[in-house]
C-alpha cells in the first residue's frame, strides 16, 4: 500500500477545506439553522409529536443526515471532479496509486470534511432543542457509514462527469429528492400506503432510519435492514468504481 | 529485476488504437538507453504522446508491451512509476495552490518521505525558492513550466520525460532548460524529450527517434545521423552575374540561384570524392570569377524534413 500518497491526497483535500472555511463549514451551518428556525421553531410548534418525539427534536438527525448525504455527495464529486478539468489528474494516473488509495484519499477527505459539518451541526442542535442521544456509539458509525457511503457516490459521479453541468445535475435531480423524500423531515408511516411502498426503494431512507433510531430507538425500518442496506451500497458502489479504473473509463484514454 | 544491458525503456511491438478507431501507434519496438539524452522527434500525430502516455501509465495499450528498467508497465506499475517523472506539455497545475504545497503533494503521491532540503535544493535551482509560498495563479507562464518540472523532478526519478517543455516560452528559459537537463544527465538521469524546435534535439540530444504515423523511421546517435544523412552545400558568390550556367558546370550538377549570382553544389561529405576540386576547376576553365566560397552542413530539420517526405512518399 501506498500510504503516503493516500495521506498526501488527504492532505490535499483537506487543505482545499482550511482555505475555504465559509464555503466548507458556515455555509451548510447557517442552512440547517434556518431549517431549525422554519421548521424547528415556526412551524414545528404547530405539529403533533412522533413517536412522542417533539417535532424540533425529531427533525435533528434528518438535517444531519441531509448535510452529510449532501456535502459528501458535493465533497468527493468536486475533489476527484477538478483535477480531471484542470487535466492535473495526469499526476495521480502516472503515479505509483492503486484505485483504492486514491479512493482511500479522496473519499476518506470528503467524509472527513461532512462529518465535521455533521457534528457541527449537532452541536448547533443543542442550542435549540434539548436532547438525548440513546446509542451514542452506533449514531457515530452510522454517521461514518453514511459519510464514506455518500462520498463514494460521489466519486463515481465525479469520475462520470463530462463537465459541471452533469457535476451538479445529479445532486441537484437525484440525490437531494432522495434524502428529502427518505425521511428527513418526516416519519415514512405518516405517508399513504403507496408511497410507503415506494420510500422502500429509496436508498436514503435506510440511512436515515437507522441514524434515527441510533438517536430515539425508534426507526421506519428495523436497524439491522438499515445496517445491511448501508453495507450493500458501498459494496455497489466500490465494485462500481474498481470496474471505472480497471477499464480505464473516463480516465485513461 | 535489471534491466537488459544499457537500456532503461524497452517498447516491443506496441499499437495503440483508440476507441475511435485512430491507430496511434503500429507495432513499434525501441529501446531507451539509461543516462542518454534522447530526442523523440515526429510532426503533429505522428504518435509521440500516445508513447510517453503508455510508458507513463496515463494510457492503455492495445497490444505489446512496455519495460521500464525490467518492469512491466502494466503488471508491475508501481516500480515503473516511481522511475519514471513527467513534464506535461500542457500547463496543468491547481491554481489555488502553493508551489511548495503542490511540490509536496507530488512527492507524497509517487510515495516518497518527506524531504525538505530535497525540494528546496530543486526549487533553488529551478529559481522558485523566492515564490513557494505564492499560489499557482500568481505566476507567469514561464514560472508556471518550471514548477511542472520541480514536481515532475520531486520524486527523484530515473527517467524524465519531457513533452513539449519549451513551448511557447521565452529564449532565457530553453536555455535554462538545456542546463537543467544537462545537469540532469551528468546526475545519471535519463531524459527523453519530444520537441517541435529541431534546434533544441540538435543542441541537447545524444540519440534522435523519428517517429512518424505511429511508427519509429530511425533511431539514431545524433553525430552518426548527422554523418549518414547530412549533405554539405558549396555556395559560390560570383563577382558578375551570370545568364546561363555553362554545360561543363551543368554536367557535375552545379545550380544556378539568385539570378545568377550564386551557385550552389551539394554534396556527399562521407564520399571519396566530393566533386569540390572538379567544379572549381569547371569554374576557371570556364573563367568565372568568385567574390567568395562558403560551406553550408544540413541541419537536423533538413534530415528530419527529408526523412518524413520520404516516408510519405
Amino acid at each position: 500500500m501506498n500510504f503516503r500518497a493516500i495521506r498526501a491526497i488527504y492532505a490535499f483535500e483537506m487543505a482545499r477545506t482550511y482555505r475555504t472555511p465559509l464555503q466548507s463549514f458556515a455555509s451548510p451551518v447557517i442552512s440547517t439553522v434556518l431549517y431549525f428556525v422554519v421548521f424547528g421553531s415556526a412551524i414545528g410548534n404547530r405539529m403533533m409529536a412522533i413517536d412522542n418525539i417533539t417535532y424540533g427534536v425529531f427533525i435533528v438527525p434528518g438535517l444531519i443526515m441531509l448535510t452529510v448525504m449532501t456535502q459528501s455527495v458535493a465533497n468527493a464529486s468536486f475533489g476527484i471532479y477538478f483535477p480531471k478539468f484542470l487535466g492535473t489528474i495526469y499526476e495521480h494516473l502516472s503515479a505509483p496509486i492503486s484505485p483504492i488509495e486514491m479512493v482511500a484519499g479522496y473519499v476518506g477527505a470528503a467524509a472527513t470534511k461532512s462529518i465535521l459539518v455533521g457534528c457541527i451541526i449537532l452541536g448547533v442542535s443543542f442550542l435549540f432543542v434539548p436532547m438525548t442521544i440513546m446509542h451514542p456509539s452506533l449514531m457515530v458509525i452510522f454517521l461514518i457509514m453514511t459519510a464514506l457511503c455518500f462520498a463514494l457516490l460521489g466519486f463515481i459521479l465525479g469520475l462520470w462527469a463530462k463537465d459541471f453541468e452533469q457535476l451538479n445535475l445529479v445532486p441537484a435531480l437525484i440525490i437531494t429528492p432522495l434524502v428529502f423524500l427518505g425521511g428527513s423531515f418526516y416519519s415514512i408511516d405518516m405517508l399513504p400506503q403507496t408511497w410507503q411502498s415506494v420510500s422502500m426503494f429509496n436508498p436514503a431512507m435506510y440511512l436515515i432510519s437507522g441514524f434515527r433510531w441510533a438517536f430515539f430507538g425508534v426507526s421506519d425500518v428495523s436497524i439491522h435492514r438499515s445496517l445491511a442496506a448501508i453495507g450493500l451500497f458501498m459494496v455497489i458502489f466500490l465494485a462500481l468504481i474498481w470496474r471505472i479504473f480497471s477499464t480505464g473509463y473516463r480516465l485513461r484514454n | 529485476m535489471g534491466a537488459s544491458l544499457g537500456s532503461i525503456v524497452e517498447v516491443n511491438n506496441l499499437t495503440k488504437m483508440y476507441a475511435d478507431g485512430k491507430l496511434a501507434l503500429k507495432n513499434l519496438s525501441f529501446e531507451i538507453l539509461s543516462g542518454e539524452i534522447i530526442a523523440l522527434l515526429g510532426p503533429n500525430g505522428a504518435g509521440k504522446t500516445s508513447l510517453i502516455s503508455i510508458i507513463c501509465g496515463l494510457t492503455t495499450i492495445s497490444e505489446g508491451s512496455v519495460r521500464v528498467d525490467g518492469y512491466d508497465v502494466r503488471s508491475q506499475y508501481r516500480d515503473t512509476r516511481t522511475r519514471i517523472g513527467l513534464v506535461p506539455q500542457e500547463l496543468m497545475l491547481e491554481p489555488f495552490e502553493t508551489v511548495l504545497g503542490t511540490v509536496n503533494l507530488s512527492r507524497g503521491l509517487f510515495g516518497k518521505k518527506p524531504d525538505s532540503s530535497y525540494l528546496r535544493d530543486i526549487l533553488i535551482k529551478l529559481s522558485l525558492w523566492e515564490k513557494r509560498d505564492s499560489p499557482i495563479r500568481e505566476l507567469s507562464g514561464g514560472m508556471k513550466r518550471r514548477v511542472l518540472i520541480a514536481k515532475a523532478l520531486s520524486h527523484e526519478p530515473k527517467i524524465l520525460f519531457l513533452d513539449e517543455p519549451t513551448a511557447g516560452v521565452d529564449v532565457d528559459l530553453r536555455r535554462d532548460m538545456w542546463r537543467l537537463v544537462n545537469d540532469l544527465k551528468n546526475t545519471g538521469t535519463t531524459v527523453v524529450l519530444t520537441t517541435h524546435y529541431i534546434e533544441e534535439a540538435e543542441e541537447i540530444a545524444d540519440r534522435i527517434a523519428v517517429i512518424n504515423e505511429g511508427s519509429i523511421l530511425l533511431v539514431e546517435e545524433k553525430s552518426i545521423l548527422m554523418k549518414r544523412f547530412g549533405k554539405k552545400q558549396l555556395l559560390v558568390e560570383l563577382r558578375q552575374n551570370i545568364e546561363a550556367l555553362p554545360s561543363s558546370l551543368e554536367k557535375l550538377g552545379v545550380m544556378l540561384q539568385n539570378e545568377g549570382r550564386s551557385l550552389t553544389y551539394v554534396y556527399d561529405m562521407e564520399a571519396d570524392r566530393t566533386g569540390i576540386s572538379e567544379v572549381l576547376s569547371a569554374l576557371r576553365s570556364e573563367g568565372i570569377k568568385l567574390n567568395d566560397v562558403h560551406t553550408r552542413q544540413s541541419s537536423l530539420e533538413d534530415i528530419f524534413i527529408q526523412l518524413v517526405a520520404e516516408d510519405k512518399s
